[in-house]
């Protein structure tokens, strides 16, 4: 029962600064909010589509700039996209550097975009690790006989 | 005698109760992200509607049978659609253009249409705004947005799009159905349909003969987002 109260306070805790360092942001809390008894698993599944989807995009946008002759607009779409799925799960830092992302694109500067590839490559690895250990530390709660704390 | 074609359960108990019940409406989704389709979608159920999620604008419309070209008949039976919901920027057919194709058959014009964006561009909502939408989300899509859609149903009952007439359905015989007492969907073809017949019926239409209240969702929108002008 100890163990619970003390997962459960990680947890809040790890939340907190979660959105501390803007990692997410006050959309992750809509999200928490849509799920329920009907749907206890949304929330998970929500983020695995954005992690698929993400790893689609970071390849897509790779190729795309691999290009000898550089298609800026199929790479903002890309980016575009990213954006969006970003903005929708409340991964503040991918978000603002797919901003970045798309005002080099639609300045055509190359360098820009090969940087903020690299940048955002970099935010979405760690904005999936911090929700990965937060899936787990839930995991664990539940596991233990708790539940989640309410958002 | 009821006619199944429009009128459904939940807008008989609409119109003859009180319109808070949207247990039965059914909303269709479009978006091309998977994200945000999942995303919108429980956002629907969550307020109780049911919902239909699709990741295109031609297939929305190969939903509701409306084909390019021909008229569709009676059968769009099955699931009514009481409310679409879609994306702005779609590869393929834009939100702008299924709007455009909604408001131009006659069998599905009076379904109301809300467009979402991650974009908030003054021009492009007064755009789907003056084509006929609803109502414009600047995504990511809130939960209060999504409460707001009752409001859009309820106002559809209200405005009379059941059998006898509003002044709504007034407006639109006078201007396309001359012969069918039916003022809705089933007979009429999508030939009949003109464009000017549109903006009369639309409530969302600044310069219409019905009354918009002022504290419409749309004037709101509107003044929020152009400070002030209408």
């Amino acid at each position: 029962m100890d163990s619970v109260v003390q997962l459960q306070k990680q947890l809040v805790d790890y939340i907190a600064s979660l959105f501390h360092e803007g990692f997410l942001d006050e959309q992750f809390n809509q999200l928490q909010q849509l799920q329920d008894e009907s749907n206890p698993d949304f929330v998970v599944e929500v983020v695995s589509l954005f992690f698929e989807d993400s790893e689609r995009l970071l390849n897509e946008l790779a190729k795309a700039l691999e290009q000898k002759t550089i298609d800026f607009r199929k790479v903002d779409a890309h980016v575009h996209q990213f954006k969006g799925s970003s903005s929708s799960i409340g991964a503040h830092r991918v978000q603002k550097v797919c901003i970045a992302f798309r005002n080099y694109c639609e300045e055509q500067n190359v360098e820009g975009c090969l940087k903020c590839l690299q940048q955002v490559k970099h935010e979405y690895s760690l904005v999936r690790n911090k929700l990965e250990t937060l899936f787990q530390l839930e995991k664990q709660i539940i596991a233990a006989g708790g539940s989640l704390p309410a958002t | 005698m009821e006619r199944n074609v429009f009128v459904s359960r939940r807008r008989i108990d609409g119109f003859d109760v009180s319109p808070s019940d949207s247990a039965e409406a059914h909303v269709l989704a479009v978006d091309d992200s998977l994200v945000d389709r999942k995303f919108i979608e429980q956002l629907l159920k969550i307020s109780s509607f049911k919902v239909t999620a699709v990741d295109s604008g031609r297939r929305a419309l190969q939903f509701l049978g409306l084909d390019e070209e021909k008229s569709s008949s009676v059968g769009f039976d099955g699931l009514k659609v009481d409310l679409i919901i879609t994306d702005y920027c779609m590869p393929g057919m834009t939100g702008y253009e299924l709007l455009k194709k909604i408001k131009e058959s006659s069998n599905f014009r009076e379904i109301p249409v809300v467009i979402m964006s991650s974009e908030n561009v003054i021009a492009r909502i007064d755009r789907c705004l003056e084509e006929g939408a609803e109502d414009f989300f600047v995504k990511p899509v809130k939960l209060s947005d999504v409460k707001r859609l009752k409001d859009y149903m309820m106002r559809e009952v209200r405005f009379g799009t059941t059998n006898s007439g509003g002044t709504n359905k007034r407006k639109l015989q006078e201007s396309c159905d001359l012969t069918s007492s039916e003022p809705s969907i089933s007979s009429l073809s999508s030939s009949s349909s003109d464009s000017p017949s549109r903006s009369p019926i639309s409530p969302s239409s600044a310069p219409s003969s019905i009354p918009t209240p002022l504290d419409s969702p749309v004037r709101r929108l509107k003044m929020t987002n152009t400070g002030g002008l209408i």
